[in-house]
Order: C-alpha cells, then sequence, then structure tokens
C-alpha cells in the first residue's frame, strides 16, 4: 500500500507539473537573488551561502506543505484513508515520502549547482548536497504534522509557518553548520550524526503523530 | 451484528439527535431518513468510526467499533457525498487507487469489468474531471464492485444518477443483501429495495 501511494501521489504531481516547479523555481530564484543584491565580495559570499541555501530550502518546502493534504480532503479521499484497513501511519508515511520526491529532492540536486555563485569549494559543496539529502525528508515529515493540523482551516498557510517554522530551527542550524564546519576545516561528522538522529526520531514518531493530527481535523 | 444504542450527536450546541437505537442483522437495510441538516450525514459518518458520538455506543459483533479499528474498516465500505475520485486521473486509475486503499487490489481486467458493468464503457481512460456529475458518481459507485465488505453505508448514493443507473445499483443493493449483506443508506428517493429485513430510521 506504501508503494501504491507514493505511486498515486507521483502520476499526480506528473500530471500537474506546475506544482512542482514553483517550488523548485522559488529556491533557484531566492538563493540567486542573494548575490546579486549583496554584491560579488567573495568571502562574504562564501560565509553566507549554507545559511542561505538552507533557508531557502525551509522556505520552499513550505510552499507545498498545504498541498500535501488539501486536495485529499476536498475531493474526500482522506475520509477513505481514514477508514481503510491499512494502517493510516504507513499511508502518511508513504504520502511524506512522496512530498519529499517531489518537492525535497528537486532542491538537493539543484543545491550545487547553486552553490558555485557562492564560490563554494568542491568538499563544501558536497557537504552542502549531503546535509540537504539528510535534512529535507525531516522537513516533509515535521510539515505534514503542521499540515495534518491546519486542514480545513481558513488562513491555513500562514498557520502552517507559524507551527512548523520553530520546528524546522534545529534542522537549519545543524545543517547550515555542517558546511560551515567544512570550510572552516574542521569535523563535520557531529553534524551529521544530528541531522541523522533528527531524521530517525522524525521517521518514527511524526507518521504517527501526522495519523492522530488527520483524526481530530476530520471529526 | 451492527447495534447503535443511545446516540447522541452534538454540533457546536446544537443537538442534532438523541436517543438514537437500532439493530442491523445479516441480510438487512437501513434506510435513515428525514429533512436537510437533521443529521442524517453525521449518523453515517459515526458509524464509520470518523467521528465520535457524544453519547452512546455502536457495536460490530459485539464489540466497539473504536476497539476494533482495521478490523472494522475491513468489514465496511462507505462512500459519502464526497466521490474520493481524482480530477488528474483516469477513471480506471482512479477506480484501482480507491480499491487498492480499500484493501482490495484489482488487476486492470477486474477494473474495466466493473466500469463495464456500472455504464462507463469506453471512458476508462478518460480523465474525471471531464465526466458529468452522474458518471462520476458511478466512478464512486464502481466501488461497489470490487470490494468484498459486509457492511456498505452509502450516503445517498441516488444522487444525479438517471432511471437506468437507479435500476442497476437497486440490483446490486439486492443481490448484496440476498448474499447476507448489510446496508445503511440515506436518500430522499422512494426506492424499494428487497431485503430480508428493512427497517427506517427517521431522524427529525
Amino acid at each position: 500500500m506504501f508503494w501504491w501511494i507514493i505511486q498515486r501521489d507521483l502520476l499526480l504531481a506528473m500530471r500537474r507539473r506546475s506544482d512542482v516547479l514553483t517550488t523548485l523555481f522559488f529556491f533557484v530564484i531566492v538563493v540567486s537573488l542573494f548575490p546579486l543584491s549583496v554584491g560579488p565580495e567573495m568571502n562574504m559570499l562564501r560565509t553566507m551561502a549554507p545559511g542561505v541555501v538552507w533557508v531557502a530550502a525551509l522556505l520552499a518546502s513550505m510552499l507545498s506543505l498545504g498541498r500535501m493534504f488539501s486536495s485529499d480532503y476536498q475531493d474526500g479521499t482522506l475520509e477513505q484513508m481514514l477508514i481503510s484497513p491499512h494502517s493510516l501511519s504507513i499511508l502518511v508515511l508513504g504520502k511524506a515520502f512522496a512530498h519529499w520526491l517531489v518537492s525535497g529532492v528537486p532542491l538537493v540536486l539543484m543545491a550545487p549547482v547553486l552553490g558555485i555563485q557562492y564560490d563554494l569549494s568542491v568538499e563544501a559543496l558536497l557537504v552542502l548536497t549531503a546535509s540537504l539529502l539528510l535534512g529535507t525528508p525531516v522537513l516533509s515529515l515535521i510539515g505534514g504534522i503542521g499540515a495534518a493540523l491546519t486542514l480545513g482551516l481558513r488562513g491555513g498557510g500562514v498557520l502552517v509557518s507559524l507551527l512548523v517554522l520553530p520546528l524546522y530551527i534545529p534542522v537549519l542550524i545543524f545543517g547550515s553548520g555542517a558546511v560551515e564546519a567544512s570550510a572552516a576545516g574542521l569535523g563535520y561528522d557531529a553534524h551529521f550524526s544530528l541531522l541523522g538522529a533528527f531524521f530517525l526520531v522524525s521517521l518514527v514518531l511524526a507518521p504517527w503523530a501526522i495519523a492522530s493530527s488527520l483524526r481530530i481535523s476530520m471529526e | 451484528m451492527l447495534q447503535g444504542s443511545d446516540l447522541v450527536c452534538v454540533r457546536g450546541d446544537r443537538r442534532l439527535f438523541r436517543d438514537i437505537n437500532f439493530s442491523l442483522e445479516t441480510g438487512g437495510l437501513m434506510q435513515v431518513g428525514g429533512p436537510n441538516g437533521s443529521g442524517k450525514t453525521s449518523l453515517l459518518r459515526m458509524l464509520c468510526g470518523l467521528s465520535a458520538p457524544a453519547h452512546g455506543e455502536i457495536r460490530w459483533c459485539g464489540e466497539t467499533i473504536r476497539s476494533l479499528g482495521e478490523t472494522y474498516n475491513r468489514a465496511i465500505t462507505y462512500l459519502g457525498h464526497l466521490s474520493g475520485a481524482k480530477d488528474d486521473l483516469t477513471v480506471i486509475e482512479n477506480l484501482r487507487i480507491s480499491s487498492a486503499l480499500a484493501g482490495a487490489e484489482i488487476d486492470e481486467k477486474k477494473a474495466r469489468d466493473a466500469l463495464q458493468h456500472i455504464g462507463l464503457n469506453g471512458r476508462e481512460l478518460l480523465p474525471v474531471k471531464v465526466l458529468s456529475q452522474g458518471q462520476k458518481k458511478r466512478v464512486a459507485l464502481a466501488r461497489l464492485l470490487t470490494c468484498d465488505t459486509t457492511l456498505w453505508i452509502l450516503d445517498e448514493p441516488l444522487a444525479a444518477l438517471d432511471i437506468h443507473a437507479i435500476k442497476l445499483i437497486k440490483e446490486l443493493l439486492e443481490k448484496h443483501l440476498a448474499r447476507g449483506g448489510m446496508v445503511v443508506m440515506t436518500t430522499h428517493q422512494e426506492i424499494d429495495i428487497a431485503a430480508a429485513t428493512t427497517q427506517k430510521l427517521l431522524l427529525t
């Protein structure tokens, strides 16, 4: 069933490519605006690169959170998911995974290209990509909780940001911290261990939390 | 098999209905009637376990449906006002996905047969958004042909359907009831369905 859900969400994303491209485009534009506005001061760009890329990734993944459950909610598929004999946690894990494939993976792939604008070294680019690869699934999983809680509310989009952005802070700190550490020639193992820990904790707890939030929202 | 006792539904500070009692046995049909806004849909959502009654309990084979959880879900099919069909997917994709979600994975052949039976022959590959209201309803109803559940909970299954489709649904329900299934449905249309036991529940 896990694969059915992923397959379905990817199929839907393929039929509505504009949604996917909006997220990616937003990310590209935001990251590219900084070098243009700050000026070509190499040292400054190098120091701010990890932070800028990570903040842009957070905001880009926020953009698509609203769509995670809202279309299923509107057409009644969500009701059917709640009364499905399959475990709801597995279903929402599938949805979060599909959300990551559609909105997270393109960012990860695009990040090294954008990093070049900031004159990052090859090693820093690799660390940046790896930290995004480990961090973006956490964003989808935590974001899913916010999306589920604000389902069907008016002005849910703003509320999601208020709920979810504070929870993203640890991921942001250690994600961009890893790149800074590698640029400064320090070890970045600790940052990656912590990101990995965040990932595992959210992988275990988030599906359960999303499932409970959905049940509350649908009552 | 299905029993409701002293059910109370509260929406905001309004009480929609109170002290609803019923018991539905194998082969039984229950028609829920009442004016608009009397709580028919709320009652059906309660029976599915989508919302909890403010008071009272619903039992399936002697156990509350809350404690049964996914075991109960395996025994029911619910078709609500919302069709659960994705506009961007084709008719056949929708049917296969919704059946898989309901725990009955079907292959393409079986899906085509079901669609043919329900009168959507030749429209399998159209996206749902180009279909008419009645055809969309048929896509949702096609799930009744692919699922293998005991209790069907149908909210206005006849709305937007033409005479042929209504006759088709009537036959489908009668066949299901004769097999020992159970049906709970709401409808504003007069329809005569043969069943072992028929009861009418009127909400006021």
